[in-house]
């Protein structure tokens, strides 16, 4: 029951507090790109919970058992023990995110058309999201358990997904409004993002 | 032509206000002018040597594997980078905590290396790469000192606003603390951009 409730806070945690987008500016250049229109924002919102909920608990895996100092010890070669890998963290991440986008997109192509067709134009985009990595990353440096970092992942990609569909309903309602010509796109995009994401500062009052 | 292709990108191709890529790092770094310098050099290195090696490698490099290829390049001179880093600036790396690993996934490098590295020869895209690095980081170093004068009254460290004006002090200033936080560069982003398609007449449809 207590480690439902540590769980459950995480979650909160990471999707309202340190929202990615709202927090941290992770994932942004997808976010600005996809988020002028609504279907294609929920469509690359899903794309990303499920691979962040599948990238962050494998690239856990990796750096418990082959990366960190010691992690290999359960191959019982001697000497091993004093091991240490982590300064290859970076490109294992990104291969493992690489490799593993490529395998589900050939994966659901196969199996499930339908699941195909929403998520299968987004996932070449999501190799090189910053809040996949990032996930991974911060993943790495908070020291999440394997439980955790499950948690971690969806919730991630779930924080990612609020904002965007958020973004992505307010910039369908302005294309009816008369903006400055140089503010028009990008520009009020940002400044919108900065009132979102003051709002979101409210959040950060919770105790957890 | 090739001082068109490095001055392009720092005002009127600008990779930030103009491309929009890159924008993750540029807002979550500017909260200290000495970070943004530092990862303004760091990425301008990356992106012009990235460029340099996908453009000599270009010809070798099969098409439907070019993705991978051009991550692993990129990582590989950012993990040098992260090295370098840790080693000599420790305080730094540690502030700039995972945003150093995320140049890998920058859209700056990834972008200049598929549309103009690979089909572009390497002095050329060296000095692409030269220009659209140093056209980030002035991005980068604009944001970071205002957001560093308003929000903590202090530029690269040094008090610019003198301590007898702050309101414990007696006087009547006081720091806007919204600056350091995330909605405080989204809105000063947001009106750099305002200011500089003003300047360059780009519109967005």
């Amino acid at each position: 029951m207590e480690l439902l409730q540590h769980y459950l806070s995480l979650a909160t945690k990471t999707i309202f507090i340190e929202n990615m987008i709202l927090a941290y500016f992770l994932g942004m250049c997808s976010y600005l790109a996809v988020s002028k229109k609504i279907e294609t924002s929920i469509g690359l919102g899903k794309a990303v919970i499920f691979v962040n909920g599948i990238t962050v608990p494998l690239n856990w895996c990796i750096n418990n058992y082959l990366l960190k100092e010691g992690a290999l010890s359960w191959t019982h070669i001697p000497g091993i023990e004093t091991v240490d890998l982590s300064f290859l963290h970076l490109i294992m991440f990104i291969a493992t995110i690489a490799a593993l986008v490529q395998l589900v997109e050939m994966i659901i192509e196969k199996f499930s058309a339908s699941l195909y067709t929403s998520l299968g134009i987004f996932l070449p985009l999501i190799t090189v999201n910053c809040s996949i990595l990032g996930a991974s990353l911060f993943m790495n440096e908070r020291a999440y358990t394997f439980g955790e970092s499950v948690v971690f992942g969806v919730s991630a990609g779930a924080g990612f997904a609020l904002a965007i569909v958020s973004m992505s309903a307010i910039r369908f309602k302005l294309k009816y409004s008369n903006i400055p010509s140089g503010l028009r796109g990008l520009g009020i995009t940002m400044i919108l993002t900065g009132l979102i994401s003051m709002a979101y500062l409210a959040f950060s009052g919770i105790q957890l | 032509m090739s001082n068109k292709i490095f001055s392009d990108p720092l005002i009127d191709n600008n990779p930030i206000t103009k491309q929009v890529l890159g924008v993750c790092s540029a807002l979550a770094v500017t909260v200290k002018l000495e970070m943004a310098i530092v990862m303004a050099v760091s990425l301008t290195f990356v992106v012009t040597f990235s460029n340099l090696i996908v453009s000599l490698l270009r010809n070798y490099i099969p098409s439907n594997v070019r993705i991978i290829v051009q991550l692993v390049i990129i990582a590989t001179l950012v993990i040098l980078v992260d090295q370098v880093l840790q080693a000599y600036m420790y305080d730094v790396s540690k502030q700039l905590s995972v945003f150093v690993g995320l140049i890998i996934t920058n859209c700056i490098v990834m972008g200049r290396a598929e549309a103009f590295a690979m089909s572009n020869g390497p002095k050329d895209s060296m000095l692409d790469g030269l220009g659209n690095g140093i056209g980030y980081g002035s991005i980068l170093i604009v944001v970071s000192m205002v957001r560093e004068i308003l929000g903590s009254g202090q530029l690269y460290g040094y008090q610019i606003i003198p301590l007898s004006m702050y309101l414990d002090q007696g006087g009547w200033y006081m720091n806007n603390g919204l600056m350091l936080l995330a909605p405080g560069a989204f809105i000063v982003l947001g009106l750099l951009i305002w200011v500089q398609r003003t300047y360059t007449g780009y519109i967005e449809e």
